[in-house]
Order: structure tokens, then C-alpha cells, then sequence
């Protein structure tokens, strides 16, 4: 086996790790905690480090443990990290795991009365007694609670070297507007800061050092993303019903639309927003209104996409336009519905019974849960069918780094759709019909006022005039038309990002919020001597530069969060003749994919 | 149906509506349902009442789910869009297609299996909303193209040709509308064309949901002894709440209507409904009034056909929405994507 690259950052000549580790905060769900996490989290961004900020969550309101994780790094990795550097171990009921969960070494903040010190001598502990520093932030009772979040915040800040200028910035924007809000947290930040100058002194090796790598940069998070995105693709119509992880990003776009899309003079949405009874209906309205000319949309999870099944065969089969975005989580039935997951995608790119396939978008991080959103319209309306966009609840709910997104240059494509002057000129229509021998046809939307405009949309056997039959040839005509759309629908998806490395003898192929632990994963590679080449799927279907990729590479191996290997068996059925050089790596514990798991797993089978 | 030309004239001009549309373009094609279905005389009405209407084919769309009467929108109106969905989801495609254009007339055909049984869920969330359209369910109490399955409207007791008993009771569409709040609540006989033609033109007067139950007999499953959705006990027991006349609201009114015998009701587009008193003293304004005589009906066993209930003050759900003047589907890019500045203010609100 090949030496593992050191993972720690650890100067030789200081002893110090400096802007290199995570912090692993461990509260109690309902207790606030996510306000005060923010605010370490966009402190350390604004001192110009790169950071990635995740919220392992229960599916729960109030109660159950909830721990937010901010990485920071300097080379601007913002994969999950495996090994915690430094935790706050705010939740009883978790602490003692918690602590023995910590390796060598780590660094624990907790309160003094947990005596966590007793579980593990071999980590740094730092005891502080937060209910008598909550008792000084105030004499309410029901705030302590709170402002306890900010306590930690304020020890952390000093133990770390987090710049109180920066503090100060996150809370007013934190809490902007609320003068009294903004004042009663940073004094809670303050007497925690004093607290721990005064009483702790500093025994490990964890610093913040000023950078100037996140200048102008924007953290947001994915579900955030793709609602822009909809506004700008010009969305009309949003019917969905709420389900996590996907209900942030309808209420982020109905915030958005409620904002930029009402005429401020009339009070009049160029929108409609619609929560449905369930998903079934959802995208029975979004159907209706992609049919009706609207461009429509619907957001849902995997239970939702199973509900959707029928209707999406339907929109596949009379070619009717609409974007369903899935925000994976874990399955199968409820699964964990607040863990990450990769694993809908071959479920969604065959949705429904008989032959169907659907266009599936791949978006690997936030910018392209914006741009992909765009695109999907667009791809949904030129090729007359839903189109799913496949996203997941770590890049979907988590907070990443990002430039700021670009304004879209290209016009909407809204397809190929005749108008009564057109109708007029060509003299005839016919709804299904493979006029440009691309497997389009030309709709018309009701309310076209020709009397060529009129057809009948219907989920049995059609003929290219819209009307029944059961005629085989009539059945096989349209199934292969169908079949030649799909195929032309491979140069309009976007094309994978491709790097390819010369000496690489292995290829890494993977999609999604993967791609952030492949990006740190080649690194370490690279340094045990294993270079990559490295191809990220952004579609379903696939574009030609697969086969490429394969062809060159001795080992591919396909890196997934699902059990099954669900990309890697797509790629096998798409390039039979390659398929004994596909291997296969999976994660699918619920937790975001590390570069470590990755790294481990290829350098296991390359030995 | 187009007049044959009379002796007297030879070369007639045909007879066209206020549009200049003759009644053959508003048809559709062949019907293959069983002769004598009673989906084909409903059709029939739905024919003559928008042709009267003088209504803009291009401007309706036509719905329907699955089944026997979800064939229909292909036998009327071919110079409209139709949408044949799936099993009980047309409601929710109608919605869709209201968001996209809520000047389009929407008229949905459903069944007692697609609206009582798998799209009984989307049929009280379509009436909860009020969307606005004209919802007619063929309701013949089973499931005609499965062959003769009992439906969820079957009533306790009834029998199937094999000699079954349904032992379950059924459940009364319209009351469960007026329970939901439906606006407009009618039930007719796909036997009484006259009551039927003007119930359909009110519903198109109407803007919000408007539900017909029309008892519509199969003549292959539930025509038989010992059923009661047949021809022969719907003829027999059918009574009439009142008698229905409809003036459209491009036509003068010249009768003024007798307080003491009739109810005047003024529809969302200036059309009025007479309802002219028939022994009963039944007031259509009163949901209590309306629920109760539902009940005592189903209870006697009585199949009363009329405008059971009507409130035309109810907010339509577009009008809920707030939108645009221009349907949404019209919209255009400059319309629907805000400029880079706002853009650039929400990048500036994530840094």
C-alpha cells in the first residue's frame, strides 16, 4: 500500500494548524443554536477564509440532537471532513459520544459541569460555565437559553483568533434591524470572549490567520440557488407540496418572486404559486400548465417522485413541458428524510411503466443548481416533456462558497410552438408529427385562436394527428420518434467537465455534490503517486465524451452516494464494451461523501 | 344539429349562432360508446348549449380523466383543446391549465369512478379552491369500461346484473360539494336534455366550480331490475326542484319574473337563472336548506334533479391569486425575467 498523504496541515517549525480544521458544533434541535453558527461561520468567511458550513439535522422540530459542522480550509476544500478538530459539546445527550468520537489530539469546549474531561484525557478540553455566564448576559430567563448559542460563539472566537470587527458585522447583519437584538448578542459574545481570555489559556494548535480568498464570494445554499435560478428562467407557474429537503426551495422562490415579480403600482403577480394536496396533484397542475403554455415547475423529494409516477409517464408520452427538481434524500419508503443521498437517479430517469426515459440535470454545485434551473426550462419546452433536476439534501440545504452567479445571456428558448399567423401560412398541423426529423414536433396551446389550432392530448396510443388508435405501426412510429428525441436531447444537456490528466492511468467519473470530495480526493492522490483523470456526468442522457473518457483510462471508477452503484450501472448499460473496466465506489450512510473515503477506497484497489 | 332548408326557401344560409358558427362546429368526432349510452345525450346538450352560448371554440379547453364519460371531450367541440389525463387527476390538470390562461372556459368530464373513488381527493381540493370550470360527472354508479364493477355513487342495495348487492353506502357528490363549498350544485338526468342544456349554460355563466351530477345510465352494466341508475327507475322517480330558464346576458330581459313563484339568480356574466317553483317551496341561496333536503332525499330514496345549491359570492381562486391581466401563459421574457440589477442586489445580499 501506498503512504497515505498527511491530512493535517500541521506546520513543522510552529506546531501550529493554521486555517485547517472543522468545527463540530452539538446542540439540541429548537434551541437556536443555527443563528450563532452562522455567525462563527460568516466571521471566519469574512477573514478571507474558505469555509463549507453543514447541518447534520433530525427529522424533528424541537429536542433531538442537531450538529452544524464549518470547515475551514485554506486550499478551499469544502467536502465533508471525516475527523473533527474541534468540538463544542453543547447537548448532554450527545456529549459523551460525542467526546469519544473525537481522535487523538481534538480540541472539546463544553460545559464545565458535563466533566467531559473524565471520558478522554488524550483531548484538549477547555470547561466553561455557561449558566453562570448566561446568568451575567441577562436576568430573562427564557433568553439564557439562547444566548448561551452566543457564549460559545465568543470562547471559540478567542480560542480560534476570530476578529471581533468580523463578529461584529455577521451579528448586524444576523440580526438586521433589530438594534436590541444585535446589542444583547454581542454583549453575550463579548463576556464569553472575556471569559475565556481571562480564565483559559490556550493549549492546542488551532489558529485563524486573515486570508484573501473569499473576496466577493457568496455563501448560499443550493435549494437558494436553483429558486434564483426560476425566477430568472422566467418561471410562471409553481405548484408543490412540502416535503423535506426540498420545501426551502419553493418558499426561497415564492420570497423571491413576492419581491421581483408583483407590479409594485397594481399588486399583480406575473406568477402563481400553488401548495397542492399532494404530489400527484402537484405535478398534475404543473402538467396542466406547461400544457396551457405556461412555463411550470414542481420540487419534491423521492417519496414525491414515487407519487409522480404516473404523471410523468403521462408528460413523457403526450410531450408535455415542465422542470420537477428532486432534492434527494435517503430511501428507501420515509428512509432518513433529513440525510444526504444520491440514490433517485436512475429512479427519476425511468420514471414511470413502459419504455420511458427522461432528461435528468446533474447540477454539481450551487452556481449550477442556478444555471441548471435556467437551462431546464429551457431543455423542458424545446423537447416537450418533464425534466428532472436532480439535487440532494447536502448541496440542496448546506451553505457553499460560491462567485457570485452570472446574469443569464442567452434569450429563452420557449420551443417550438405555432401561432395563429403560422398556423395560417403552413395550412396544416399536426401535433405529432417529426416535421425537422429530430424528433420534435410543433405545439400549439389552447387558446390560439385558429381553427387549425385545436388537438386532443391523450395518455393512450395516438397517431401524429393526436388521434386514437391501437394500431401497431402507429405505436412503434411514435415510440421510435420518442426515442430519436431523447437521443437528440445528448447535444443540448450540458456536456460533462472533463480533465484529463496525461500520465493518468485512472479515471474518476462522478456527479453532483460528489464532486466537491473528488476535487480534494485527486489531490491526495496526486501526492500517493496516483494521478486521475476525472469526468463529471452533468446529464442524463450522456454525450459522447463518456466513451472517450473510458476508452483511455485502464480503471474508471465510478464514485456515487447510493447502494446499488446506480451511475456506475447506467454506464455499463450505455458502453457495454467498456463495462469491465467500470468499477465502482459508493457511500450511502446519510452523511455527506468524504475525499478520505474516496481516497481510501481507490488507493485499496490500485495498490 | 344544422335546419334543413324548408320548402319555401331552397338555398338557405345555414343557421349560425351570435358568432356566425353553425351548431356542426361545435361537434366532435364519432361517438363509440354503447348505443344509447347516457354519455352521448349529455354530450349532445353540451353541443347545443355552447353552441347557443355563441362561445369561442378556441377559448375552452375540455378535461376529463378516465373511463367511459372521460371519452367524451372527443365527441363535442373539435375545434377545441382537449386533454384526456390520467385516472382521477383531471382535476388537477384543469388547475394547471386555469393558472396558465384563466380566460380559457374549462369544461371537465369525469365519472363516478374517476371523481367518487381514486379522484374523489382532487375533486374537494378543486372545489375547495374554486377553479373555475364546469365539472360534469357522468354518474351511472359503476365502472362501465372495466365491465360493470360497482362505483362509490352506487346506492345501498342496488344490483348488478350477476345478482351482487352493493351493501355499502354511497357517496352523494353534490353534498360533498356543497359541504366543500362549492358555489354551483346541480343535479340532472342525462333523460331530461331541457333541464339539462340550461343547468349547462348557467355553469358556463358561472365563475368558480361548477358541479353537475348527472345521473347518466349504462345501458350495457346498470340498466337492468333492481338497478337504480337505470333509464327506466331514473324516468320514474326523477323530480324536478324547479324549472329552469336561462337568459343569456346578451339577450334583453323582457318577462319580469314573479317573486312568488320563481327565483331570479344573476350569474358572474350578467346571464340570469330563473328558477321557476315546482309544488316545493326550495330556495337554491340556502346551504342548510340545500344540505337538508339532500339528505331527507336520499334518505326517502327521491332522485331530485335541479340547481341544488348556488352562491355566486365566493371568490374564484384566481382571483385569489392576484395575477396579471395577461394570462400567465402570454407572458413574455421581459415580463417574467427581472433585470440584472436585481440580480446583482441579491448577490450583493449573499456576500
Amino acid at each position: 500500500m501506498k503512504t497515505l498523504p498527511a491530512d493535517s496541515a500541521q506546520s513543522s517549525e510552529t506546531g501550529r494548524v493554521i486555517n485547517d480544521f472543522s468545527i463540530h458544533v452539538a446542540t439540541v434541535n429548537g434551541s437556536g443554536s443555527q443563528s450563532s453558527n452562522s455567525v462563527l461561520m460568516r466571521s471566519i468567511f469574512q477573514m478571507g477564509i474558505p469555509i463549507s458550513g453543514k447541518n447534520l439535522f433530525p427529522s424533528n422540530i424541537a429536542g433531538l440532537p442537531t450538529w452544524f459542522t464549518i470547515r475551514v480550509n485554506k486550499d478551499g476544500y469544502i467536502a465533508r471532513r471525516n475527523d473533527v478538530d474541534i468540538l463544542v459539546a453543547m447537548n448532554p445527550q450527545t456529549a459523551f459520544e460525542d467526546v469519544k468520537a473525537l481522535k487523538s489530539g481534538a480540541v472539546c469546549v463544553s460545559p464545565s459541569e458535563l466533566k467531559l474531561n473524565d471520558v478522554r484525557s488524550d483531548v484538549k478540553h477547555y470547561q466553561v460555565p455557561f449558566g453562570d455566564l448566561a446568568a451575567q448576559a441577562t436576568d430573562q430567563i427564557k433568553l439564557r437559553k439562547l444566548l448561551t448559542n452566543m457564549l460559545y460563539v465568543g470562547v471559540v472566537a478567542e480560542l480560534l483568533g476570530v476578529d471581533n470587527e468580523e463578529i461584529i458585522k455577521s451579528i448586524k447583519r444576523q440580526f438586521d434591524g433589530k438594534p436590541k437584538a444585535i446589542d444583547l448578542n454581542l454583549n453575550a459574545i463579548s463576556i464569553g470572549r472575556t471569559w475565556a481570555k481571562e480564565n483559559l489559556k490556550k493549549a492546542d494548535p488551532f489558529y485563524l490567520e486573515p486570508m484573501n480568498k473569499t473576496a466577493n464570494k457568496i455563501i448560499i445554499d443550493g435549494n437558494a440557488a436553483a429558486a434564483l435560478g426560476c425566477m430568472f428562467a422566467g418561471v410562471t407557474v409553481l405548484t408543490w407540496y412540502p416535503i423535506t429537503p426540498s420545501s426551502s426551495l419553493c418558499e426561497e422562490l415564492i420570497d423571491y418572486l413576492k419581491e421581483h415579480r408583483v407590479d409594485k403600482a397594481t399588486g399583480k403577480a406575473t406568477f402563481a404559486c400553488v401548495q397542492a394536496e399532494d404530489e400527484l396533484a402537484a405535478l398534475g397542475m404543473a402538467l396542466g400548465a406547461g400544457w396551457a403554455g405556461a412555463r411550470s415547475m414542481t420540487a419534491t423529494a423521492g417519496p414525491g417522485i414515487s407519487l409522480m409516477a404516473e404523471l410523468t409517464g403521462f408528460g413523457y408520452f403526450t410531450e408535455i413541458p415542465t422542470v420537477i427538481f428532486d432534492i434527494e434524500r435517503v430511501g428507501p419508503s420515509t428512509g432518513m428524510p433529513t440525510r444526504t443521498s444520491q440514490a433517485d437517479l436512475t429512479k427519476a430517469h425511468l420514471l414511470s411503466h413502459g419504455d420511458t426515459k427522461h432528461i435528468v440535470l446533474l447540477p454539481g454545485s450551487v452556481e449550477e443548481c442556478y444555471l441548471f434551473a435556467i437551462e431546464a426550462f429551457d431543455i423542458a419546452e424545446r423537447f416537450q416533456t418533464p425534466i428532472f433536476v436532480l439535487s440532494d439534501l447536502d448541496l440542496g440545504m448546506n451553505n457553499w462558497m460560491a462567485d457570485p452567479f452570472p446574469y443569464p445571456t442567452k434569450k429563452l428558448d420557449r420551443g417550438k410552438v405555432l401561432n395563429a399567423e403560422e398556423l395560417e401560412k403552413l395550412g396544416k398541423f399536426e401535433r405529432y408529427k417529426d416535421v425537422d426529423g429530430d424528433g420534435i414536433p410543433y405545439r400549439t396551446v389552447p387558446g390560439t385562436n385558429h381553427p387549425l389550432a385545436a388537438y386532443f392530448t391523450r395518455g393512450s396510443g395516438h397517431t401524429e394527428k393526436a388521434t386514437y388508435t391501437e394500431k401497431p405501426e402507429d405505436y412503434v412510429n411514435l415510440m421510435d420518434r420518442l426515442a430519436r428525441k431523447y437521443n437528440t436531447a445528448r447535444k443540448y444537456v450540458p456536456a460533462p467537465i472533463v480533465d484529463y490528466v496525461s500520465n493518468a492511468n485512472v479515471g474518476i467519473i462522478a456527479f453532483g455534490s460528489t464532486d466537491f470530495a473528488i476535487y480534494e480526493s485527486r489531490d491526495q492522490l496526486k501526492v500517493a503517486n496516483i494521478p486521475t483523470s476525472y469526468l463529471r456526468v452533468r446529464a442524463l442522457p450522456f454525450t459522447d465524451e463518456l466513451r472517450t473518457f473510458v476508452e483511455k483510462h485502464e480503471h474508471v471508477y465510478v464514485v456515487e452516494q447510493n447502494r446499488d452503484g446506480q451511475l456506475r450501472d447506467l454506464i455499463r448499460l450505455e458502453l457495454p464494451d467498456l463495462a469491465m473496466k467500470i468499477r465502482s465506489i459508493r457511500h450511502y450512510d446519510g452523511l455527506p461523501i468524504d475525499a478520505r473515503f474516496v481516497t481510501d477506497a481507490i488507493m485499496e484497489q490500485e495498490r | 344539429m344544422v335546419q334543413s332548408p324548408s320548402k319555401d326557401n331552397p338555398a338557405p344560409q345555414p343557421v349560425t349562432n351570435r358568432i356566425g358558427l353553425t351548431q356542426a362546429d361545435y361537434k366532435g368526432s364519432p361517438s363509440t360508446l354503447c348505443d344509447g349510452c347516457g354519455h352521448d345525450a349529455i354530450t349532445s346538450q353540451i353541443i347545443k348549449a355552447f353552441y347557443e352560448l355563441g362561445l369561442e371554440p378556441h377559448q375552452v379547453a375540455k378535461l376529463s380523466g378516465i373511463g367511459c364519460s372521460s371519452k367524451t371531450p372527443a365527441y363535442f367541440l373539435n375545434r377545441s383543446h382537449g386533454f384526456n389525463s390520467c385516472h382521477g387527476r383531471m382535476p388537477s390538470v384543469a388547475t394547471g391549465a386555469n393558472l396558465a390562461n384563466d380566460t380559457l372556459t374549462l369544461i371537465g368530464v369525469s365519472g363516478d369512478g374517476d371523481t367518487a373513488s381514486i379522484g374523489l381527493g382532487q375533486f374537494c381540493h378543486l372545489i375547495r379552491r374554486n377553479v373555475p370550470i364546469i365539472y360534469i360527472v357522468e354518474n351511472n354508479g359503476v365502472y362501465g369500461l372495466t365491465k360493470g364493477q360497482f362505483s362509490a355513487t352506487a346506492d345501498y342495495g342496488s344490483k348488478l346484473k350477476s345478482g351482487v348487492i352493493n351493501d355499502l353506502p354511497p357517496i352523494d357528490l353534490c353534498g360533498l360539494a356543497i359541504e366543500l363549498g362549492c358555489g354551483f350544485v346541480a343535479r340532472s338526468f342525462a333523460g331530461d336534455p331541457k333541464q339539462l342544456v340550461a343547468l349547462l349554460k348557467a355553469a358556463a355563466s358561472f365563475k368558480g366550480s361548477a358541479v353537475l351530477d348527472v345521473i347518466s345510465p349504462c345501458v350495457t352494466f346498470n340498466n337492468h331490475e333492481g338497478s337504480t341508475k337505470s333509464y327506466k327507475y331514473a324516468k320514474e322517480m326523477e323530480t324536478p326542484l324547479h324549472e329552469l330558464g336561462y337568459i343569456p346576458f346578451y339577450e334583453q330581459i323582457t318577462v319580469d319574473y314573479d317573486h312568488g313563484t320563481e327565483q331570479d339568480v344573476e350569474l358572474h356574466d350578467g346571464s340570469h337563472l330563473r328558477l321557476k317553483k315546482l309544488g316545493h317551496d326550495y330556495d337554491a341561496t340556502d346551504r342548510l336548506g340545500a344540505i337538508n333536503t339532500i339528505q331527507q332525499a336520499n334518505a326517502e330514496k327521491k332522485f331530485l334533479t335541479g340547481l341544488l345549491y348556488i352562491n355566486e359570492n365566493k371568490p374564484s381562486f384566481p382571483d385569489l391569486l392576484h395575477l396579471v391581466d395577461k394570462p400567465l401563459a402570454s407572458l413574455t421574457e421581459a415580463e417574467t425575467r427581472p433585470p440584472k440589477e436585481v440580480l446583482d442586489q441579491i448577490m450583493a445580499s449573499y456576500k
